[in-house]
């Protein structure tokens, strides 16, 4: 059996889906939802690599190697936050992070 | 030259009075404003003298230009004639003689320097009303003096009575100003310049001309002599808009005798005199002028012989005589209408000085009921009020008898109705006014004293600064009317006139009055007498005989009492539904309307916020759901529409 772009393509959409539902479906944990994000952005680069491949472009790839750069950016931001917050409210349940409504 | 600083002086007084009037304190505030003024009626006097006496030729001097848009021209501009020159020297002459008397009357008083910045600002406007030549500068005097007179009864502002007089006096002179600009309005349509030349030389062309308004087609001369008139009667108290004269009296005295009696009220006739060439033009108006004028005289006299405020019947005295000058100039006499005013001018601030100098004395208190037996304490004020009287009833040979004959000959002379009833009016008048000015004099310094124990040991005569000025008035309340009745309506008025008055080709009025039976000429002199009799008899002879006569004819009594219950039926008939509407307007129209608008506007948007504020959940779940539909929405979106 040939691993074709197609089988790739459904590859990333689980992923997207995973990370999906573990956002919203999650309610316990803000570190899971981060996780979800990496989910969702390693779903994107999947997708990014295997059209790449298919269409003999390297700026997928290129374009794979930022997204990786700004994605565990963004996790150590995250996850600073996610101290910071712990540090000021005691908890970092995701019920608890609702300080932000009207 | 002259003639500019007589006017402008008491501005020039006015402004450092009242600017700087904290800074350099009451003292020197009373001295600049005095000086101003001293200044102002030598030069008055000397322009009077060099025109009158030396004929110096008939002048307009210019001062710049008011405002030039389209065809309407106008200049500030001083016009210098006889009527002019008459009416400068003496309010000149009176304002400067008030202010001296101020300083005495109101010494006690904490805002000197504010009363003093008024009256000599009063003098100012209303030397601008005379000296106009134009219509829209007189109406600019006419304003200012009614915007003084305002202030100034208004002047001890913390008395809720004295704000309300105030207030009543604006209005209802805001009645007769409607008039008064409709009028000048209808000039300017119809002669394209309100220019005092202009109208004048170009009155003739339009005599016969229409004016229609609403299907009625008015004589327009007729129609401006009518509204001019109505504005002269807010002005000069005529019957209707006669109401706020007496509530005036809540200012102070000075300014009672300044503006309520010699000179702002006088500028209704005034205006009469200045405006002859068209009122010459238009018999009908004059004919209504007669007619209220003889009303207001015999109406007025008829509420003064009933009042206990002295100078509440010194008001309506002074009404009362105003009905004569408007006596006078309805039926062409227009010299002796203004000579009255200037006879008048003397012996009526003359009295209200002479009040104001009991009023002083009893320790402000103004209700003649309670004074009396005080003439022997106040024996200057008691001869000068004695003198002002006697001038006041047309008693041979004081001021008043020259004039007030002269009007009662101009009304017989006129004849025809308004003539006569002009005359009848006025001849019950005199009797009536000789009446109450010798039942003011008898009441309130004569018989036993009625004002307490305290007051009485209070009693004294006024300082220096007070009655050297009632002394100067009652020398001219004496002498105006022998001296100047030759110059005013002699035999060589036209000299003394020149253009200024412009008499009708068939207006023989002057010249019919010297050819009048004698005992025309001595009824005002007999029919003072009488009235005097009449007080004797009432309030020394027979004291019962007041309170007999009160309760027998009680109905007369209270309708004069209640002033003709004027006031009543104008609350009834204007200012109660005026206050319902104004309720009506104010409870829906503003409360509901006007602030209902931005009010709901702004509830809305607390009310909507608060509604819409409730997406914000604050649940991580919800915000990432949410993000995630719109997602597939924009998706699917951009997939259909492709």
């Amino acid at each position: 059996m040939v691993v074709s772009l197609a089988h790739y393509l459904t590859v990333a959409a689980i992923l997207l889906v995973i990370g999906i539902f573990g956002i919203f479906l999650n309610r316990k944990n803000v570190i899971i939802i981060l996780m979800s994000i990496e989910l969702i952005l390693l779903a994107v680069n999947i997708n990014l690599v295997a059209f790449s491949a298919s269409m003999n472009d390297l700026a997928g790839q290129v374009m794979t190697m930022f997204v990786l750069t700004v994605a565990a950016a963004e996790a150590a931001i995250g996850l600073a936050i996610v101290v910071v917050y712990y540090r000021n409210r005691g908890s970092i349940q995701v019920e608890d992070v609702n300080l932000m409504k009207g | 030259m002259i003639y500019a600083i007589a006017i402008f002086a008491p501005l020039v007084g006015a402004l450092i009075a009242g600017l700087f009037g904290r800074a350099i304190g009451d003292k020197a505030a009373q001295a600049v404003t005095i000086i101003c003024m001293i200044a102002a009626a030598a030069c008055g006097s000397l322009t009077f003298y060099q025109y009158v006496f030396q004929h110096a030729p008939m002048d307009v001097i210019p001062l710049g230009t008011w405002f030039d848009v389209g065809q309407m021209h106008l200049d500030w501009s001083l016009r210098l004639d006889t009527l002019s020159v008459v009416m400068v020297a003496m309010v000149t002459f009176i304002s400067t003689l008030i202010h001296i008397y101020s300083v005495g009357y109101m010494h006690h008083d904490p805002s000197n320097p504010r009363f003093f910045a008024y009256l000599s600002l009063f003098s100012f406007m209303m030397l601008m009303l005379v000296t106009a030549d134009n219509l829209v500068q007189l109406f600019f005097g006419w304003e200012g003096v009614g915007l003084m007179s305002y202030l100034l009864i208004g002047f001890w502002y913390d008395r809720q009575s004295a704000c309300r007089a105030a207030m009543k006096a604006f209005i209802v002179n805001r009645i007769g100003d409607l008039a008064f600009v409709l009028g000048i309005a209808l000039v300017f349509w119809t002669f394209g310049s309100v220019e005092f030349p202009d109208i004048f030389a170009n009155v003739a062309k339009h005599q016969h001309e229409l004016y229609g308004l609403f299907g009625t087609h008015l004589n327009v001369l007729e129609t401006i002599g009518v509204l001019l008139f109505i504005g002269a009667m807010g002005k000069s108290a005529q019957l209707g808009l006669h109401v706020w004269l007496p509530d005036a009296m809540e200012g102070p005295t000075p300014v009672s005798a300044l503006i309520h009696a010699a000179t702002m009220v006088t500028a209704g006739v005034f205006l009469m005199a200045r405006m002859s060439p068209i009122l010459e033009y238009a018999p009908d108006a004059l004919g209504f002028i007669t007619i209220v004028g003889a009303t207001t005289a015999l109406f007025a006299a008829t509420i003064g012989c009933v009042q206990n405020d002295i100078k509440r019947v010194i008001a309506y005295s002074t009404c009362s005589q105003l009905g004569y000058m408007f006596i006078a100039a309805g039926v062409g006499a227009y010299q002796a209408s203004i000579f009255h005013l200037f006879t008048h001018a003397f012996f009526k601030a003359l009295l209200f000085l002479g009040a104001g100098s009991v009023i002083h004395a009893m320790s402000d208190e103004q209700d003649i009921r309670r004074m009396g037996g005080i003439w022997k304490k106040i024996p200057i004020t008691y001869t000068v009020f004695w003198i002002g009287s006697l001038a006041l009833a047309g008693i041979i040979p004081f001021a008043g008898y020259y004039s007030k004959d002269a009007i009662l000959e101009a009304a017989w002379a006129a004849g025809g109705f308004t003539g006569f009833y002009g005359f009848i009016c006025g001849t019950v008048a005199a009797f009536l006014t000789a009446f109450y000015s010798w039942r003011l004099i008898i009441v309130t310094f004569h018989g036993k004293p009625r004002a307490d124990h305290h007051t009485m040991e209070h009693v004294h005569e006024s300082p220096w600064v007070m009655t050297g000025p009632l002394v100067v008035l009652a020398i001219g309340a004496t002498v105006t009317g022998f001296l100047f009745h030759t110059l005013f309506i002699g035999a060589q008025w036209r000299d003394f006139w020149r253009a200024s008055i412009f008499i009708g080709a068939d207006n023989d009025v002057l010249e019919n009055m010297e050819k009048l039976p004698g005992f025309v000429g001595l009824l005002p002199s007999l029919m003072g007498v009488l009235g005097i009799a009449l007080a004797y008899v009432m309030y020394v002879a027979r004291p019962g005989l007041p309170a007999l006569l009160a309760t027998r004819f009680r109905p007369i009594y209270l309708l004069w009492l209640n002033k003709w219950y004027f006031d009543e039926a104008y609350g009834v008939l204007f200012l109660r539904p005026y206050q319902a509407l104004a309720r009506i307007l104010w409870q829906t129209g503003d409360v509901r309307m006007i602030d209902g608008i931005p009010n709901g506007l702004a509830s809305l948007t607390v009310e909507g916020s608060s509604e819409v504020v409730k997406i914000q959940t604050g649940s991580l779940a919800v915000y990432a759901f949410s993000m995630l539909i719109g997602v597939v929405l924009l998706i699917s979106l951009f997939l259909v529409l492709r």
